[in-house]
């Protein structure tokens, strides 16, 4: 096999979701009353970025084949941690974005040890830290409230030269300065390795370990990110159990849409961009076909549904039955 | 190291017969109840009162239920992320049909488990026949159960009530002063226990949660079987939503969210492997009193529910220290 055949079968669960995505918002911008215009895309955008950061912080932990269920909690924490000391000047905001981001790492950090040196299950080591972080957010925020550098949180959400918008490109930013460094270095080898089959890589020597932590941790900071941005559109800190709860579901469904499986090893951080923007517009696009906002969640329950049981289709080409258990 | 492991041999052979051959995790759970409730008794001798501890019994045996059926599904090695909206769909059936007149209110038990039946086929068939990961079957289909109810209920929470047969399952008494909630969390117990230690369905369920292939091929129709799990983990999670509505005396909407993850915890903190195929049913029984005692008493010292989250979260981390690791892979 050349070269490219090797990459293509790397990427082709990110480039499932590329075209899942691709197809639902052509669909969605064809039917929408004010089509392809820079208004359309700034709120699809804006929309799809928060799930997309706490998508791509899932997808770290994915890949080491563990599962995250606290990142929708971090996602809530960071908020309300922003919504106290994003604010003031220039510079108390900038040591504030960086406090909150490295709440979120510590966050992750917390999850990496508890399951790689605790030896805990991963899912229910983030049960346990996900009601712990929860607890933290409603100890800083018992009522919605707070405030933040409202001239940051307008240039972060609103657009580049009347046109791009500048959440994208701050995701953008986000991808090539964290994603595509660990995805090239020896740790984020390790975390493949390890998601793909431990004991072999084990056996060749790849720090497995320093990758599943690294991959806990910038889970957390992506998570963070996340958290920021959702200050950024709202204004405000709240500790909502409900809206913790939903991202962190909803990024498991955007992890498979972009690709990832839940097995670990295979898919990437930007396929599960793709599945959060994918799953994004599933709830956008009944809105541009005029249906009745009380069959939104239904329909995009099937539409989930759908999408998921696609992947059993290559169940068709297996040729013995015991190739049906992983 | 030969010493310590001896004298580990001679600590064991001292104790009594039934300790020895009980699963450390469910003696340590059944261990840190008494604990809690000693610390308990220390804040208040309301603690010990027969009238609290049935109280929460009663209160336990909601989680009870559902945690019956989520432990089917972790003991195959799979997870039923369905459980809240399948117990707020089957509340929200059982008190639907009951607006039927009397050929309804004597249909509404079955109809709301029915409802979760139904559930229990989708994720099973998924998971079963389509091979997709069990984690996000259900998670899918906890989305469509979400779907369904919010086009039932219009968006609103239903003005229909709970009918009188489901409350009295939940809050009457037949025997005097045993509630019947902990009597049909005792059937249900009765019967996983049966289930799961004396019928093939039972054997075959930890069999796959060991090896699927080894089960496969030893005969045993997986897919019949992983799907009749779900099916039960879907029906008694509808089970316990219509007890819950009784006890509460109407069906709302998200009534299932606080279930989801507590059920979890429960049945990991009885020393129910999460991969599958260990775990005994006491154990699952000891998690959830643990579990529900935890959440009381922290409510009575009128802690703030910050503070609540953060203590069940730690407890239920440092219990996993305790016994819930991983061994040593190398």
């Amino acid at each position: 096999m050349s070269e490219w055949r090797f990459w293509l079968n790397e990427q082709r669960g990110t480039l499932m979701g590329l075209a899942i995505f691709l197809v639902m918002f052509v669909v969605y911008v064809a039917n929408h009353p004010a089509g392809f215009t820079a208004n359309v895309v700034h709120t699809a955008a804006n929309k799809g970025v928060l799930l997309a950061f706490v998508a791509m912080a899932q997808a770290l932990v994915v890949i080491t084949a563990g599962i995250d269920l606290s990142v929708g909690m971090i996602f809530v924490l960071t908020n309300c941690i922003a919504s106290w000391i994003v604010v003031g000047a220039a510079v108390p905001s900038a040591l504030g974005v960086v406090a909150v981001l490295a709440a979120g790492m510590l966050c992750g950090a917390v999850n990496g040890l508890l399951v790689i040196y605790g030896r805990l299950q991963p899912i229910v080591a983030t049960i346990a830290t996900g009601a712990v972080y929860f607890g933290l957010a409603l100890l800083l925020r018992p009522f919605p409230g707070g405030s933040v550098n409202e001239e940051l949180a307008d240039a972060l959400t609103g657009r580049l030269f009347g046109v791009i918008p500048s959440s994208l490109v701050a995701l953008t930013a986000v991808v090539l300065i964290v994603w595509l460094p660990f995805r090239r270095s020896v740790v984020g080898r390790a975390a493949y390795a390890a998601g793909s089959s431990e004991p072999a890589a084990f056996m060749s020597g790849m720090p497995i370990r320093r990758g599943k932590f690294a991959a806990y941790l910038l889970g957390g900071l992506l998570a963070g990110m996340g958290g920021l941005f959702l200050t950024f559109f709202t204004y405000t800190g709240e500790a909502a159990y409900a809206s913790g709860s939903a991202y962190t579901l909803w990024s498991i469904a955007a992890v498979v849409l972009g690709g990832v499986s839940l097995y670990g090893g295979r898919g990437s951080a930007v396929g599960a961009i793709f599945g959060a923007f994918a799953a994004r517009t599933t709830g956008d696009m009944l809105f541009a076909f005029d249906v009745e906002p009380l069959w939104q969640p239904l329909l995009q329950g099937i539409v989930l549904m759908i999408a998921v049981s696609i992947g059993s289709l290559a169940l068709l080409r297996v040729r013995n039955r015991l190739d049906w258990f992983q | 190291m030969s010493e310590t492991s001896e004298r580990r041999m001679s600590i064991r052979a001292r104790l009594p017969g039934f300790l020895r051959r009980a699963d450390p995790a469910v003696v340590t759970a059944f261990g840190c109840i008494l604990l809690l409730l000693f610390l308990g008794s220390l804040y208040s001798s309301n603690f010990l009162s027969p009238d609290y501890l049935l109280q929460q019994l009663k209160v336990a045996s909601f989680l009870g239920v559902v945690a019956a059926g989520m432990m089917v599904a972790i003991l195959l090695g799979h997870i039923d992320l369905s459980v809240p909206w399948v117990m707020t769909a089957g509340a929200m059936m059982a008190c639907a049909v009951a607006g039927f007149g009397d050929t309804g209110s004597v249909a509404a038990i079955p109809a709301g488990v029915l409802c979760g039946v139904a559930f229990g086929l989708l994720n099973g068939i998924g998971v079963a026949f389509l091979r997709i990961p069990s984690m996000i079957v259900t998670l899918a289909s906890n989305v469509v159960a979400q779907g369904l109810m919010v086009v039932y209920t219009g968006g609103f929470s239903p003005q229909d009530s709970a009918p009188p047969a489901v409350r009295w399952l939940a809050t009457g008494a037949v025997v005097p002063g045993l509630p019947n909630a902990i009597l049909v969390w005792g059937g249900v117990s009765v019967a996983m226990v049966f289930l799961l230690t004396r019928t093939a369905f039972g054997r075959a369920v930890y069999g796959i949660g060991n090896s699927e292939r080894a089960a496969f091929l030893s005969g045993v129709g997986t897919r019949r079987v992983i799907m009749t799990a779900f099916v039960i983990s879907g029906a008694l999670s509808a089970f316990g939503g219509v007890l819950l509505a009784g006890y509460a005396s109407k069906a709302a909407q998200a009534m299932g969210d606080p279930y989801l993850l507590p059920s979890i915890a429960a049945v990991v903190l009885g020393g129910t492997s999460i991969l599958g195929g260990r775990g005994s049913y006491f154990g699952t029984v000891a998690g959830v009193i643990l579990i529900t005692l935890l959440q009381s008493i922290l409510s009575v010292m009128q802690m703030p529910e910050a503070g609540r989250q953060i203590v069940y979260g730690v407890v239920i981390i440092v219990m996993l220290l305790l016994y819930g690791r991983a061994p040593p892979n190398r």
